[in-house]
């Protein structure tokens, strides 16, 4: 991850959102992960449902 | 006995030929034409891309599937469709040519009642001189051929890198009017993953190169999301995930020439410029399969039922409108052709009234705007709700289509894998409702903010890996298969 890295102002990056540690953390956290496996799943169901 | 004779077994007409062959049994007749001998699940051509599968774990052969199902089958290429017969009969047919090698070059008619047409897209690379693997200087993962060479190519890579030396990598689309920058997406992030994982990615310069107006755009005008308490377009979301990459993009951009090592491009303020790569993936503009079409008397019809850039004209509006006058019921609800309504175009095959993203021109007048993609989902949904639309005609229960399926009612998922691993991978998990934003029903940002909605997540990856496997089995028709959705 570039999370680190010096920004370099005006670039490109330096107006994107940067996720912070802790939302990197979450995003590979296999509890908050296997719930978002749920909602995910239910998401696409309903998504199919709709058709 | 009705004849149902499907022209591809891609995502579309793999799906309408299961489907109809459960509807109807034995009692009709199921025909599938298609020139390759294997089944390829496209999406996960991108693992094949950066070697984290083998060819031969997306592909298998489709002939023992037809057999097991009592379908039909002919390995070859429809060539040209006759909806009224010839002089010597009425009765409509298509003339193909085999592929097949035991008969390769022989043609043959095939009559029909209900046809549907699922030839999906030709890889268009002749558009862009020099784009493509074939006596081109790209790489394309959109065959599961052309990723296990562009994994050649970037094992090679790799290796240079591990002897300390310093890569410029450019991925995208390779000509103004290209789609699925979804998948190019894919094949970027993976790409970017795998070099980390070979602990080479500080050796690597990696640029995103697109005709999108900005990032996220993916050929559907981009997409409004809830996020941290804001309403946030894909932009915002897509430049973030490419900020925490450390990857540079270029968009509004029109490639005009693929060199060895130099990309050419147009943008859309009428600037030609290059960029120097030593790796470069660039998917092609898509066209129709090319096929013809004549009348009974021989005449050349082709326009009748195709649009100029090959895909089958269906019951859309063509009608040639503003980009402000763009309407949700512009979009086809039945995909068949209004002459000959017992002719139906699936998934990418069908020709779409105009685009979603905006049209933009460089003051050169160079078109420089996605096309609409068609991806898996709404292609196998619109095969299966064609199906069921001929099953009710041809048992006699209704004279026309009944069940629509529009783009613009229709919602889709879409899960980008963004790295391929089961502990650390990740993917950008988007639902859209509906994919053709309808500005009528939902003012604010064309769909609806309930069932528009994007992550980021280890959990998107687990639910692509499986679904791998999931397509894989339906495609083969196993036990159950008709359990697992589009
Ligand atoms: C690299 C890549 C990754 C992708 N990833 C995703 C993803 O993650 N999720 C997603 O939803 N979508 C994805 N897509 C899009 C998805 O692959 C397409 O939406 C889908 O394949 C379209 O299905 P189709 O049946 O219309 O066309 P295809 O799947 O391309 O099938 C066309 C069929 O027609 C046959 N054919 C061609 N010419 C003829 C002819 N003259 N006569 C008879 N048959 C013919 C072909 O051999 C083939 O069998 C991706 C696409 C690419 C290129």
């Amino acid at each position: 991850m570039n999370n680190d890295k010096q920004m370099r102002p005006f670039e490109q990056e330096f107006y994107a959102p940067k996720p912070t540690p802790f939302s990197l953390h979450m995003r590979v956290n296999p509890i908050w992960q296997l719930v978002r496996f749920l909602v995910l799943n239910i998401k696409m169901l309903i998504m199919v449902r709709k058709h | 006995m009705a004849k149902l004779l499907i022209l591809g077994s891609g995502v579309a007409g793999q799906t309408a030929a299961l489907h109809a062959k459960r509807k109807l049994g034995s009692k009709h007749d199921i025909i599938v034409v298609s020139p390759n001998s294997m089944y390829n699940w496209i999406p996960s051509n991108i693992w094949v891309g950066i070697g984290a599968m083998k060819k031969e774990q997306v592909i298998f052969p489709l002939a023992p599937v037809y057999k097991k199902q009592n379908i039909e089958f002919h390995q070859a290429k429809a060539l040209s469709i006759f909806p009224e017969g010839d002089t010597s009969s009425s009765k409509p047919f298509v003339e193909i040519e085999y592929t097949d090698p035991s008969k390769l070059g022989q043609r043959i008619k095939i009559h029909y009642d209900y046809l549907i047409n699922a030839t999906g897209p030709k890889l268009n690379f002749p558009a862009t001189k020099g784009l493509g693997p074939d006596g081109g200087f790209s790489y394309s993962v959109c065959t599961a051929n052309h990723a296990e060479h562009a994994n050649h190519g970037f094992q090679e890579l790799i290796q240079q890198m591990k002897k300390g030396d310093k890569k410029k990598i450019l991925v995208g689309t390779g000509h103004g009017t290209a789609t699925c920058q979804g998948a190019a997406f894919e094949y970027i992030m993976n790409l970017e993953f795998m070099l980390r994982r070979h602990r080479v990615r500080d050796k690597a310069e990696i640029t995103w190169l697109s005709n999108e107006f900005e990032v996220g755009d993916l050929g559907m005008g981009s997409m409004h999301i809830k996020k941290g308490g804001y309403i946030t377009n894909t932009k915002t979301f897509t430049e973030s995930i490419f900020t925490e990459r450390n990857i540079n993009w270029i968009t509004r951009s029109h490639v005009t020439e693929v060199e060895k090592g130099k990309v050419h491009y147009e943008n859309l303020n009428g600037e030609f410029k290059e960029i120097d790569f030593d790796f470069s993936m660039l998917l092609p503009p898509f066209a129709g399969a090319g096929m013809k079409a004549y009348d009974k008397n021989n005449a050349d019809i082709t326009s009748e039922l195709f649009a100029p850039s090959g895909f089958m004209k269906v019951d859309a509006d063509y009608t040639p409108k503003k980009y402000e006058d763009w309407k949700a019921s512009d979009w086809p609800k039945y995909y068949n052709n209004p002459k000959y309504p017992n002719i139906f175009a699936a998934g990418i095959a069908f020709a779409p009234p105009h685009a979603i993203s905006k049209p933009q021109f460089s003051p050169n007048g160079t078109p420089i705007f996605p096309a609409p993609p068609r991806t898996g989902m709404p292609s196998g949904t619109m095969a299966r709700i064609i199906v069921y639309n001929i099953v009710d005609m041809i048992k006699g229960l209704e004279d026309r289509p009944v069940r629509g399926a529009s783009m613009a009612k229709m919602g889709a998922a879409c899960l980008a894998s963004v790295g391929k691993s089961v502990l650390d991978g990740s993917a950008a998990s988007m639902t859209v409702f509906p994919i053709v934003p309808d500005w009528e029903r939902f003012p604010e940002t064309g769909r609806d903010l309930n069932f528009t909605t994007g992550e980021v997540g280890l959990a998107g990856h687990w639910i692509k890996y499986l679904l791998h496997f999931g397509f894989m089995y339906k495609a083969k028709a196993n036990p159950f298969w008709f359990i697992i959705p589009e």
